[in-house]
């Protein structure tokens, strides 16, 4: 019954109307780039969700490992002076 | 619900102290509803139990397309039928976004289908309910996709990213579902006295199936126990089915219509609606495929999958005319 290859999985990635970059809303299959738009287009943008859409095969894309979230991410947590939190500015001077 | 009954493969919960250390670190994220994410460890029990779940919810969307799709040529306005054809692709999404979150746990597409196709995979018991008048896609807006919410919003708190974000975008979805049902059932129930009693004779079919949609008490059950440990279930059956007609016989009222049990009373003390026994030998037979439509839901889903073969052909074929033409040019 099954096919005889199953068409590739591609990530979907859609803009909203609001000027926000492209988010990933989820996955489908297709066999190829320009049909992975159009069934993007019927499974994610029912609803006015999005004004442009990337598609983008799943097997290229390349991911951080979950194992090495420390050593990659951690090194951030000591940086606390890279928020204007850590700085502080006298009252008089008001907002800035 | 849309999955019911799963299966963990667990005897018995195991302890803290009985786990090894990877199975305690990622109970303990759990614990602390940080989500797991499809490529980090997890237990296979937990793996394999997701696959269940979530394949089964998706399921029951695809065969739900059928009940309801049975209608879309007969709808009684243009308007009508707009809105259930909206629903009806809805519903095929749904099961589009599930299907996906399945294979984040290292399941394929292929075998999904295969399961589904041969009759090895279950769906919801509710979808081998037949509909015999308008009024019962009006029920079924109204009271399955009522039933369905209420398992659906907690899932979206789920431990598992992939389903709960499906499940996210879903619950966004489904509320049109049921309000549209509602609606239809108003028009009925207003309308002349014949409608009145189709919606009548609609509750009356529906009623039942549905608080079977949230299976058999599982107070007691050791699967039902360990998938709450895992959150990937967040209440029990009965909380839920007690939710349930609490929200619902009040609607019912509204409509002047008559919920078909004897039984059912509001209870002030407990500040719940007491209710009748469901018929759990009914729910057994149809969920081993012995309910009014299984088996010609199971033919119609086998023959659209064979007779959209040549769709699928044909986009493989022009992919790959494309694929080489492109090679070609490179080259």
């Amino acid at each position: 019954m099954a096919d005889k290859k199953e068409w590739p999985l591609w990530e979907v990635f859609i803009r909203s109307q609001h000027g926000l970059a492209h988010r990933h809303v989820g996955s489908l299959h297709a066999p190829d780039a320009e049909m992975a738009i159009l069934n993007a287009r019927d499974v994610y943008t029912r609803r006015n969700e999005g004004v442009s859409i990337w598609v983008v095969r799943a097997s290229d894309i390349s991911a951080s490992s979950p194992s090495e979230k420390g050593p990659m991410f951690d090194p951030a947590n000591s940086k606390v002076y890279r928020h204007p939190t850590f700085y502080e500015i006298p009252e008089e001077l008001g907002h800035m | 619900m849309y999955a019911q009954m799963v299966k963990t493969g667990v005897d018995h919960i195991q302890s803290k102290e009985e786990m090894s250390p990877e199975e305690r670190a990622f109970q303990d994220r759990v614990d602390q509803d940080i989500k797991i994410e499809p490529k980090e460890w997890m237990p296979e029990a937990y793996r394999k139990t997701l696959i269940r779940q979530i394949s089964q919810h998706a399921h029951s969307e695809i065969i739900g397309m059928q009940p309801e799709g049975n209608w879309i040529t007969r709808a009684p306005t243009l308007e009508r039928k707009a809105i259930l054809l909206a629903k009806v692709q809805d519903e095929a999404g749904h099961g589009l976004y599930l299907y996906c979150a399945a294979e984040t746990l290292g399941v394929t597409r292929d075998e999904l289908m295969e399961q589904l196709n041969s009759g090895k995979a279950k769906y919801s018991s509710i979808f081998n309910y037949p509909t015999l008048t308008w009024a019962d896609i009006a029920a079924i807006g109204w009271l399955v996709d009522g039933a369905a919410i209420m398992n659906q919003v907690p899932l979206q708190r789920c431990s598992y990213g992939p389903y709960s974000r499906a499940m996210v975008r879903i619950c966004k979805e489904e509320s049109f579902h049921q309000r549209q049902g509602y609606d239809a059932m108003t028009k009925l129930a207003r309308g002349t006295p014949e409608q009145k009693q189709m919606a009548q004779d609609a509750l009356n079919r529906w009623w039942w199936p549905s608080l079977m949609m949230f299976g058999p008490s599982d107070a007691e059950s050791v699967h039902s126990a360990q998938s709450m440990r895992w959150k990937i279930k967040i209440n029990t059956n009965d909380e839920l089915r007690q939710k349930f007609v609490d929200q619902t016989v009040p609607q019912a009222e509204y409509l002047g219509l008559t919920v078909p049990d004897p039984d059912l009373k509001w209870n002030a003390g407990r500040g719940q609606y007491d209710f009748g026994e469901v018929n759990w030998e009914e729910f057994y037979q149809v969920i081993s495929g012995n309910g009014p439509c299984n088996r010609q839901r199971l033919r119609t889903r086998v023959k659209a999958y064979e007779e959209g073969r040549w769709v699928r052909d044909a986009a493989d074929a022009y992919a790959a005319k494309k694929g080489a033409r492109a090679k070609a040019q490179a080259a």
